[in-house]
């Protein structure tokens, strides 16, 4: 089992919100190896545009051999993919990244937050966790995505930034609010929102391990574009950077600066 | 047929090898591409210390292209030597040091220290746009090119490659120079220096403002500056510059590239390297050519 690129037919797509489209794609080498919180990169037929978008995992389906993406549109390149029909191939790369630490879901209440578009992947997240999952999603209003989803995996809490659905607020407000609590905390989203959960995470205690985002080209770890800051001196780059792509996405809150 | 070539006095089994920066060490592409296929693996630039590289975001898009501000991220040569070469050491390739530095003390220690390592060539950047702009200005003039070679040859036990910036008015020039300071070879074209401004944002798009442009956009500079070159000096010359497939790497070689490195290709596409070996050979054997060397420098 390894990473790999491989050309993949596009099952359905669909746009669930404004700017947010769900894709499901036939992608049996990479769906048999996937695990939550992992990515893949998309490469576009257009070939001015010559690096792949990575994007989160949103569902694996081991059975049929097929992944999920959901995706906002960012720019040219996912707008060319929004477009693509059901029939229509995709070359992709993957699946990258480490992914959360399942078994330390085990028998612990889990929170697993997401902001925005950092929320597509909690959804495996919650699927596989082993715990009692407790999703907070935050959006910007009422036109959530994924909700339907989220509640048959367990505890749904939506927050939205104009309140006109759930807390009004963000993701923080929500566990306020709803006087919420968790033994272990997965997140995604953001940097406020993460610099947030990390500090909450740290008053309370709790082992939180959130989910980086940063441009990227390789998306393997051999170009050191994706780096963030580590605490320590990273043992493969000796200084204080740790590659998002290979080290990450996930890291333990403690482990990085934000 | 014969697809391999010789570079200062070391045998390539072919004339295609990975590009400075855009393959690290090796072992994040292995899981695509077996090394042994390779002419050479070059590495990611390793100085005397670890370099923490520029802060983020360090790299952007551009039509068919890339612009990239690393900033030399290495984990420096004491552990270069314990971790990156054993690995390298496995494979049945050639392995090119590319080393950087701020100052020619740094890179002499560097090139000392490798002395008494099993690696085959030195890859010498002093090219880089991303690091200094004041030492960029040494690899745009002659006479400090001319001393630098010529005092890297003296300590070095491996040949040394001079790679090039084409940031210059005449790269010709400063291949010259690195000629008469000994060179055994020079590698062309490193990055162009570049701007990208994010209307949306109304800043740079990279956090160093400027950064190197890579990609197929740059290929007919490249290809251009390698003619040049290939004109204007004896020791073979490597080109490299937006390099995707075997038809634009047999672009470099009939231009007088005696090899070519694939960089920022690696990216769009992890199996480009083996790609591009298995199309020349293709080309090659269609067009009833027994020796790579009657396509070097073909074209004049």
């Amino acid at each position: 089992m390894a990473k790999l690129k491989m050309t993949s037919r596009i099952i359905s797509q669909e746009m669930i919100s404004p700017d947010i489209y769900s894709m499901w794609l036939s992608a049996a080498e990479i769906a048999g190896q996937a695990a939550p919180g992992q990515f893949i990169s998309l490469y576009c037929q257009d070939s001015g545009r010559i690096l792949p978008r990575p994007i989160s995992i949103c569902e694996i389906d081991k059975e049929k051999g097929a992944l999920r993406i959901v995706y906002r549109i960012a720019g040219s390149g996912t707008r060319e993919f929004s477009k693509k029909q059901p029939g229509e191939t995709i070359d992709i790369l993957g699946p990258l990244g480490n992914g959360f630490p399942m078994e330390e879901t085990k028998g612990k209440r889990v929170f697993l937050m997401g902001g925005g578009i950092g929320i597509p992947p909690m959804l495996e997240t919650a699927k596989q966790c082993q715990g009692e999952v407790t999703a907070i999603a935050g959006y910007r209003d009422k036109n959530v995505f994924l909700q339907e989803e989220f509640e048959k995996a367990g505890k749904f809490v939506i927050a939205t930034e104009d309140g006109s659905l759930g807390t009004k607020g963000n993701v923080m407000d929500a566990i306020r609010e709803n006087h919420l609590e968790a033994d272990l905390i997965f997140a995604c989203g953001p940097a406020p929102m993460l610099r947030a959960i990390k500090s909450y995470a740290q008053e309370q205690d709790i082992p939180c391990y959130i989910s980086m985002e940063e441009r990227m080209a390789c998306g393997i770890g051999a170009c050191l574009a994706c780096v963030c800051k580590s605490k320590e001196v990273d043992a493969h780059s000796q200084v204080h950077n740790k590659r998002i792509c290979k080290d990450g996405p996930v890291f333990l809150s403690t482990e990085v600066e934000l | 047929m014969n697809m391999k070539v010789k570079i200062g006095g070391v045998e390539l089994k072919n004339p295609v090898m990975t590009a400075s920066g855009t393959f690290g060490s090796g072992a994040e592409y292995s899981e695509f591409v077996d090394l042994n296929k390779l002419g050479a693996v070059v590495t990611k630039g390793v100085a005397d210390v670890p370099w923490p590289g520029n802060p983020t975001p360090r790299i952007a898009e551009i039509h068919s292209g890339m612009m990239n501000a690393i900033g030399l991220q290495n984990p420096g040569v004491e552990v270069f030597c314990k971790r990156d070469i054993p690995y390298l050491q496995q494979f049945d390739t050639k392995v090119i040091v590319n080393v950087c530095g701020h100052a020619p003390e740094e890179y002499l220690a560097v090139v000392e220290r490798l002395a008494q390592e099993p690696v085959d060539m030195l890859e010498i950047n002093i090219s880089c746009p991303n690091v200094n702009a004041n030492f960029l200005a040494f690899g745009q003039d002659p006479k400090h090119v001319e001393e630098l070679t010529a005092q890297i040859k003296k300590i070095a036990k491996q040949p040394v490659i001079m790679k090039l910036t084409p940031n210059v008015t005449d790269i010709a020039e400063i291949a010259k120079a690195a000629e008469a300071g000994g060179a055994d070879a020079v590698s062309l074209i490193n990055t162009l220096t570049g701007m990208k401004i994010d209307v949306n944002r109304r800043t740079f798009a990279l956090a160093n403002k400027t950064g190197g442009v890579s990609g197929p956009c740059i290929k007919p500079i490249a290809v251009r500056m390698v003619y040049q070159t290939a004109q204007a000096v004896k020791i073979p010359v490597i080109g490299m510059g937006g390099i995707q497939n075997a038809e634009d790497a047999l672009e470099f070689i009939l231009a007088g590239a005696s090899a070519v490195a694939v960089g920022t290709a690696n990216f769009i596409n992890p199996y480009a390297t083996l790609e591009i070996i298995g199309g020349i050979r293709e080309y090659m054997e269609k067009n009833q050519i027994e020796d790579i060397y009657q396509l070097i420098g073909a074209v004049k």
